[in-house]
């Protein structure tokens, strides 16, 4: 059986996406500078949140947030609302 | 007289606000139900495993019209390592029959069938709404605010079942900071397969029939964690729950852990030439008593994940969440015949859940995650030791049996020492008096 990347299994999941307003956000982006682990960029089973290099931080894609608040549990400077009504993930299954 | 739009506003719409939301409409309450998703059901997800007792108690026989996949017969439990799995399980006629144990089920279509239920008990819902904060008026809990233009609703109580992120109770002080050591972040896969492989698969006669494994053990590498395989009717619910902190420490990406275990050599057989149709990820939680918040302060209840009420051993949480949706708008109904929605007044939700196995259960375990904090290799040494013995007996290798005894007992002295081993069952019996 074909090993499934995190996109090809994101292609799957149906979502609203909100064009106008991300309910994800980092309160001090200084910090992620510093951060030895930046365990957002692995722990997200979205791959939400990955280190950008040259600008040095973290870019966001809050598209492709499953709603799950992992990262909210496991970085305190992660500030996570949820997507406005009718917006974000909607499962067919569950 | 103060505002009010309604007698009570459930937050949230899945097992514990939908339960709480019926039992009210059914008493004539006039109840709102707010959900944020497109649908009751578009943001839930669990495991797959749906207990009938607790909802039989309120929709009789249900399951004879709700969307379940298959009633349960069997329950595997798996030790694996990287290459072996040790087995045991019951499968039992008694679950063969009605009333069912248990049952398989996908919760976006179960909890919009729920949610019907609902609204025709007379309960208003109303979805793709989110509550922003509750509306606090001398230190009473008044209302909510959504996210809705002139979106305050008004009511004499509020029940949130806004689920495991519960802003509301946090919003209110009523519980401490979850840690990433008390959370669960649970990962699945629904895998497409034919109902007759599904059949032939899990060994059960027809579509109606349900097995459930559950696996644990080295193949972890140390990490707290769960993983199950479910079957439904024409597909398999595979996935695997881990404690956030362990992932943290691991530097281990959730997906790559549930391919991992896709590709076991005891697991691939049971998916292989499936397809993927669904990956979902939501976070348990797996704190147990100890992380239950204050569930009651001046009109207002928390039921459900909300309250942390998940039995992590027994992989049980939307049958408390059910039963303790059930309990606060019992207790609301006795509050609205006195007509004081205080805090004392409420308190007898918690009396409630003390008497029945919700909190019962959570008690008893209540020491189980310190436990498995200090000692994780309870989770990998042990399981890892019974493997090694099972291949050991079962290898037939011209090695007299006494020899082959005297082996596995000299492993267990070398890996635990008979002290070690006095001590762990010690504690163990320690902590679950």
């Amino acid at each position: 059986m074909k090993k499934l990347r995190i996109e090809d299994k994101l292609y799957l999941v149906g979502y609203n996406v909100d064009h106008e307003y991300s309910h994800l956000g980092i309160s001090d982006p200084e910090v992620c500078k510093t951060c030895e682990k930046k365990q957002c960029t692995y722990v997200c089973p979205a791959s939400v949140y990955t280190w950008d290099e040259k600008e040095q931080k973290i870019n966001i894609n809050y598209d492709a947030c499953l709603e799950c608040g992992t990262c909210r549990f496991a970085c305190d400077y992660i500030t996570w609302k949820y997507p406005r009504g009718g917006f974000g993930v909607a499962y067919k299954f569950g | 007289m103060r505002k009010k739009d309604f007698d009570v506003i459930v937050v949230g719409a899945g097992p514990a606000g939908l339960a709480a939301a019926y039992v009210l409409a059914k008493a004539g309450v006039d109840v709102i139900i707010i959900e944020r998703g497109k649908f009751p059901g578009a943001k839930n997800v669990m495991g797959g495993i749906f207990y009938r007792k607790p909802m039989d108690d309120l929709i009789p026989e249900f399951y004879k019209e709700a969307p379940v996949e298959r009633h349960i017969i069997e329950q595997r439990m798996w030790f694996m390592d990287d290459v072996s799995h040790f087995s045991m399980g019951i499968r039992t006629q008694k679950h063969n029959s009605e009333p069912y144990n248990c049952f398989s089920v996908l919760r976006a279509q179960f909890d919009k069938w729920f949610s019907k239920k609902v609204v025709e008990a007379g309960a208003l819902l109303i979805n793709e709404t989110v509550v922003t904060e509750p509306i606090v008026e001398d230190g009473k809990v008044v209302g909510v605010r959504t996210d809705r233009p002139q979106g305050d609703l008004y009511a004499d109580c509020v029940i949130a079942a806004d689920g495991v992120q519960s802003f509301l109770a946090k919003s209110l002080g009523l519980r401490k900071k979850i840690t990433p050591d008390k959370v669960a972040l649970g990962v699945k896969e629904i895998i497409s397969l034919s109902e007759e492989q599904v059949n032939d698969r899990f060994g059960v006669k027809d579509v109606n029939e349900g097995v459930t494994i559950e696996i644990t053990g080295p193949f972890l590498k140390g990490m707290e964690g769960m993983a199950w395989i479910y079957t439904n009717k024409s597909s398999v619910s595979i996935g695997i729950g881990v404690i956030i902190d362990d992932l943290i420490k691991h530097n281990m990406n959730p997906n790559d852990l549930l391919e991992s275990l896709k590709s076991h050599p005891s697991v691939l057989p049971l998916i292989e030439g499936g397809e993927t149709m669904e990956y979902l990820a939501h976070v348990i939680p797996e704190g147990g008593y100890k992380s239950i918040p204050k569930m009651y302060t001046d009109g207002f209840m928390v039921a459900g994940d909300a309250a942390m009420l998940v039995d992590s051993v027994h992989r049980e949480g939307s049958n408390l969440a059910v039963e303790s949706g059930k309990l606060a708008a019992r207790t609301y109904l006795e509050a609205k015949e006195a007509g004081d929605f205080s805090e004392k007044t409420l308190s007898r939700y918690q009396d409630k859940l003390e008497e029945t196995f919700v909190l019962q259960d959570l008690k008893y375990y209540r020491n189980l995650p310190e436990l498995l904090e200090e000692k994780r290799y309870l989770l990998t040494e042990y399981p890892q030791f019974l493997i090694d013995a099972m291949v050991e007996i079962y290898t037939v290798d011209g090695t007299p049996k006494p020899e082959k005894f005297r082996k596995i007992k000299d492993e267990l002295k070398n890996r635990f020492g008979y002290v070690g081993l006095a001590k762990d069952l010690y504690t163990i019996w320690r902590k679950l008096r």
